[in-house]
């Protein structure tokens, strides 16, 4: 049973992986823009990938981790929108992304402690 | 020469943070999950957002982009660290542990 379920999760993954890898984008792009784009898909995966840890994680602080992955992930799919579209405005949202999520994290930490804010 | 540089080290990053999130779904325990998550996204976003200022040169959006990275570098092991401690404080304990160290040392200070 063990087995067959690891065999089930490694044909999502490598599906999922040969359809970014090997998906035809067609557009008027250069060679750069479309290696970015298969960059950024694969990224899109690795967050799929947290979102099914948040939603069944055994125990609050495994969804906690998740959630701080996620954030993180995040601010790298701005870094990288920043070149195909040449809107620098993305690395924007990545700072201030960073710093919320920085914040909330250390809030849900005190919060699973079960502690007061100020120690 | 740059872009060669900035994909180079984009592939890097995308590839750290693709494991790091295979070690959150593999490994048995928050605190495994906290290491593979910790390590593998400091290096792998920072890969990403050092491309990105290869890409752009010392431009604002450069300089931007290593104000990014510097924060993150800076925020990641904080938010691990405390995480990590909570998840001990709120009664988690790690899988097939022998010798739990810790315990005593969190007595004596209680």
């Amino acid at each position: 049973m063990k087995r067959i379920r690891w065999f089930i999760g490694l044909v999502i993954i490598l599906t999922l992986g040969g359809l970014v890898l090997f998906c035809p984008i067609v557009s008027i792009l250069s060679w750069q823009s479309k290696f970015l784009a298969r960059a950024f898909l694969w990224l899109l995966v690795s967050a799929f990938l947290c979102l099914w840890r948040i939603l069944r994680g055994p125990t609050a602080p495994d969804r906690a981790v998740a959630i701080d992955m996620l954030g993180i992930l995040i601010v790298g799919f701005c870094a990288i929108l920043c070149i195909p579209t040449g809107r620098d405005w993305y690395i924007d949202i990545g700072i201030a992304w960073a710093l919320q999520s920085f914040i909330g994290i250390m809030a849900l930490a005190k919060y699973l402690e079960g502690k007061d804010f100020d120690e | 020469m740059n872009e060669t540089i900035g994909i180079g080290l984009i592939v890097i990053g995308v590839l750290f943070d693709f494991l790091g999130c295979l070690g959150l779904i593999r490994f048995p325990d928050v605190y495994n999950r906290l290491q593979a998550s910790a390590k593998c996204i400091t290096l792998g976003t920072c890969g990403i957002l050092l491309g990105l200022v290869f890409f752009k040169g010392f431009t604002a959006t450069g300089i931007k982009a290593i104000l990014c990275l510097v924060f993150i570098i800076l925020t990641a092991p904080v938010s691990a660290h405390s995480l990590a401690r909570s998840a001990y404080r709120s009664g988690v304990k790690p899988v097939d542990a022998v010798i739990d160290e810790y315990a005593n040392d969190f007595k004596k200070i209680r």
